[in-house]
């Protein structure tokens, strides 16, 4: 976005916008040198392109390049900006070609060249090779956020108020006036506190104030602190909890006995069998023969259980093993486990009670 | 939307969420939304009567259908040139091969006139199969909007949780929205919903009620519980046509189906025979276990001499090594009669079966040595078949 304004205020510049040529480049769409060249030829509209079609081998591609941006020096040819996103991407790319020649090309006497990399990467530096520092310039600038909480209501506000250009002028102060209060209101304070301490990322507030928005409606119009603590709410909600949630009786039953198994032998690796025997343990006890359910019929709710990435083979599947008896871990862990347990609906107590003791009762 | 209400049951909150998030059709919406639950929550249907009955443009795609990024790509873009151009005209097949290119071709089919000022929405049915292909494909659809610079929004639909997805630099986050899975009464609505109409309303949900009381407390899946339902009805209605009960005798209507629901759990919940098979069982009323299973159980049928290799190798498998002599003087003189060519074939096509598996390296060529993996219970099922028994020779068991 920096970059775009920066552009744009550039390009305001009558003698700028008529000589200056922008190659825009994405480490994600251009996923190899090859690609890449492609799309710098296409995007200069050098003469080996046709409409859209790029002819020629990647060898020549890249000579023909070179030359063109050769041959001029600083005093007669166009200056090319180059801008490369997701940075990082491209230094990944076969003995970093690309970013070689364009910065051999910079830091030489020809073309005036103007190379801008968009990383998240700090350590973006140690990706390059040797040959690639020498010739970069060693420019950074780290865009940090550095304000602090004052400063973090005082975007909130900016971003939820209406602009004064909105058509329905009324409606702009009632709301604009509703937000002034909603930052006054101590129980909203408390929820932005609680986001900032988790992440001062500006994205993430936005999906806060996204959730907060889906619920206003013609007959909700003004955003409510109630709508923000269930924004709040909704946003640190545990997905994997949610999972288990819909799991069935006999889904949680294996869970359990599969945490009893992580508490007794420390974490190792289980298999079927294992958790099998640990659940006719529970099952044999008088009262609970209503679980008493088939081998198979347990193996296929094991089976569920797998499909949902909850548990984990260690190994990739072999044929050299059966099903039963190949070894897994269980990606959940006590304090999810037992929450979930909490929340979920109709859980008959005898369930609920192995969960907490392992130990047999008669 | 009253009619969307009758069509979609029991998702009002998330159909209000998701038309919320879409806006008008000029707006733009944001750029990827993930949404997750279990299977059978209706995520798909919702997502597609939705979009269907707003009538916005969007194109469908499964994620197991196309398994690589150019099969994915293509369709894409070759589903967005029907639509554009939905007059009529055969439009040639586009191909595309990388991402870089999709993306330029998408920008100049998005600037047809049918498809200028609307949002386009692309849905990728079964997500996680994405991780699997090549790794640009999830971040760069995570930002398509951002990468093509048009109004686009991109739905991923699937059973995994948004941790798992999340590639390890970093990506645009997408708003994420939870299905949760249907209440026992959220479930029983469903269910009765379609009920025959040659019988009352009342009726078929008594039937749900019992089928929900046996085959609750193992699965959840709405897909799964349809089809029991709707095979089982049958036979829970028989007494009503045979006349030995009305419609409402529940004591005698759940004695009758209630042994038959236990079976069913056995067997066709398994999978273990098909509902054909399952529907003449009804007819004929014959006991299941003597229908022929569709799993490996009934269904190998090995000839006599490898069942006794198998039953050889099991048993060399399991029992240790030193009690061989006690067991075995008797029986070795009825392998040895076979040709060793012939043994040889036969251990070959146990090991093609999955039966022995080969352990050790494959330069052994002198005495490649097998492992045996066939469960106790299938074993026993052989041995039963040529009269021997086998629990007098494990060790296990002695």
């Amino acid at each position: 976005m920096l970059i775009n304004h920066a552009l744009k205020e550039l390009m305001e510049v009558e003698e700028v916008s008529e000589n200056v040529l922008q190659v825009h480049l994405n480490g994600l769409l251009q996923i190899n040198d090859k690609i890449a060249l492609k799309e710098i030829t296409r995007q200069l509209n050098l003469e080996n392109v046709v409409g859209d079609k790029v002819f020629g081998s990647f060898a020549e591609n890249l000579s023909f390049l070179l030359e063109a941006l050769k041959r001029g020096d600083r005093s007669s040819s166009c200056p090319v900006i180059f801008i490369l996103d997701e940075f990082d991407l491209f230094a990944h790319h076969k003995n970093q070609t690309l970013l070689y020649n364009l910065f051999d090309i910079s830091q030489s006497a020809q073309t005036p060249l103007a190379v801008i990399g968009l990383t998240c990467r700090l350590d973006i530096l140690e990706l390059l090779e040797k040959r690639v520092k020498s010739r970069f310039s060693h420019r950074q600038i780290h865009l940090m956020n550095s304000f602090g909480f004052p400063q973090y209501l005082k975007i909130f506000k900016e971003q939820l108020s209406l602009p004064a250009e909105f058509p329905d002028k009324i409606f702009t102060e009632k709301w604009n006036e509703n937000v002034q209060c909603l930052t006054e209101d101590r129980s909203v304070r408390e929820v932005l506190q609680k986001h900032f301490n988790v992440s001062k990322n500006l994205r993430s507030l936005h999906m806060l104030l996204m959730l907060a928005l889906n619920r206003v409606t013609t007959s909700h119009p003004f955003v409510t602190a109630a709508d923000l603590m269930e924004a709040n709410q909704l946003c640190s909600m545990d997905s994997k909890a949610n999972i288990v949630h819909g799991l069935s009786v006999l889904e949680i039953c294996l869970i359990i006995a599969m945490k009893h198994l992580n508490d007794i032998y420390e974490e190792e690796p289980f298999n079927f069998q294992m958790v099998y025997n640990e659940f006719q343990k529970f099952v044999q006890r008088k009262a609970h023969s209503v679980y008493n359910f088939e081998k198979p019929v347990v193996m296929k709710a094991f089976e569920h259980l797998q499909q949902l990435e909850l548990i984990r083979p260690m190994e990739r599947t072999s044929v050299n093993t059966q099903r039963e008896y190949q070894l897994m871990k269980l990606l959940l862990d006590n304090t999810q486990i037992m929450n979930a347990l909490q929340k979920y609906p109709n859980c008959p107590t005898d369930v609920r009670q192995w969960a907490t003791s392992s130990l047999s009762w008669l | 939307m009253p009619h969307l209400e009758n069509v979609v049951l029991c998702r009002e909150s998330q159909v209000s969420i998701l038309q919320s998030l879409f806006g008008e059709r000029h707006h733009f919406s944001f750029p990827s939304i993930f949404i997750y639950g279990h299977t059978a929550s209706g995520k798909t249907y919702v997502t597609q009567t939705l979009l269907k009955t707003l009538e916005l443009p969007h194109v469908f795609m499964n994620c197991v259908e196309c398994f690589t990024s150019r099969l994915l790509l293509e369709q894409i873009l070759n589903k967005l040139n029907h639509l554009r151009s939905s007059e009529g005209g055969c439009s040639t097949h586009i191909t595309c091969e990388t991402f870089n290119d999709f993306v330029r071709l998408f920008k100049q089919i998005t600037k047809a006139e049918s498809l200028k000022d609307q949002t386009v929405y692309i849905v990728l049915d079964k997500a996680e199969y994405l991780r699997d292909m090549e790794a640009n494909l999830l971040p760069g659809f995570l930002r398509l909007q951002e990468l093509t610079d048009r109004n686009v929004t991109v739905l991923f639909l699937s059973e995994i949780v948004w941790e798992k997805f999340r590639p390890n630099t970093g990506c645009f986050e997408p708003f994420v929205l939870y299905f949760p899975d249907y209440s026992i009464g959220n479930l029983q609505k469903i269910l009765s919903h379609d009920h025959p109409p040659e019988y009352s309303a009342d009726f078929y949900a008594a039937y749900i009620n019992i089928l929900l009381g046996v085959f609750y407390t193992v699965c959840r899946d709405l897909k799964e519980l349809r089809h029991l339902a709707v095979l089982n009805f049958p036979k829970y209605c028989e007494p009503v046509v045979k006349g030995e009960a009305n419609e409402r005798d529940t004591r005698k209507l759940w004695r009758n189906i209630e042994p038959h629901l236990k079976r069913a759990m056995q067997t066709v919940y398994l999978r273990e025979i098909s509902s054909s098979q399952w529907e003449k069982v009804q007819k004929d009323d014959t006991d299941p276990a003597q229908l022929k299973g569709l799993s490996a159980y009934t269904h190998v049928e090995l000839p006599y001499y490898s069942k006794f290799i198998l039953i050889a190798a099991y048993l060399a498998s399991y029992n240790p090594a030193r009690t061989d002599k006690r067991f075995f003087l008797k029986h070795h003189g009825k392998i040895k009669k076979t040709s060793f060519l012939k043994k040889h074939e036969k251990i070959t096509s146990l090991v093609t079966l999955q039966l022995l598996t080969l352990v050790g390296h494959d330069d052994q060529l002198d005495g490649p040595k097998y492992k045996c993996t066939v469960s106790l219970d299938f074993i026993r099922a052989i041995a039963r078949t040529v009269n021997f028994d086998i629990i007098k020779y494990l060790y296990d068991f002695l």
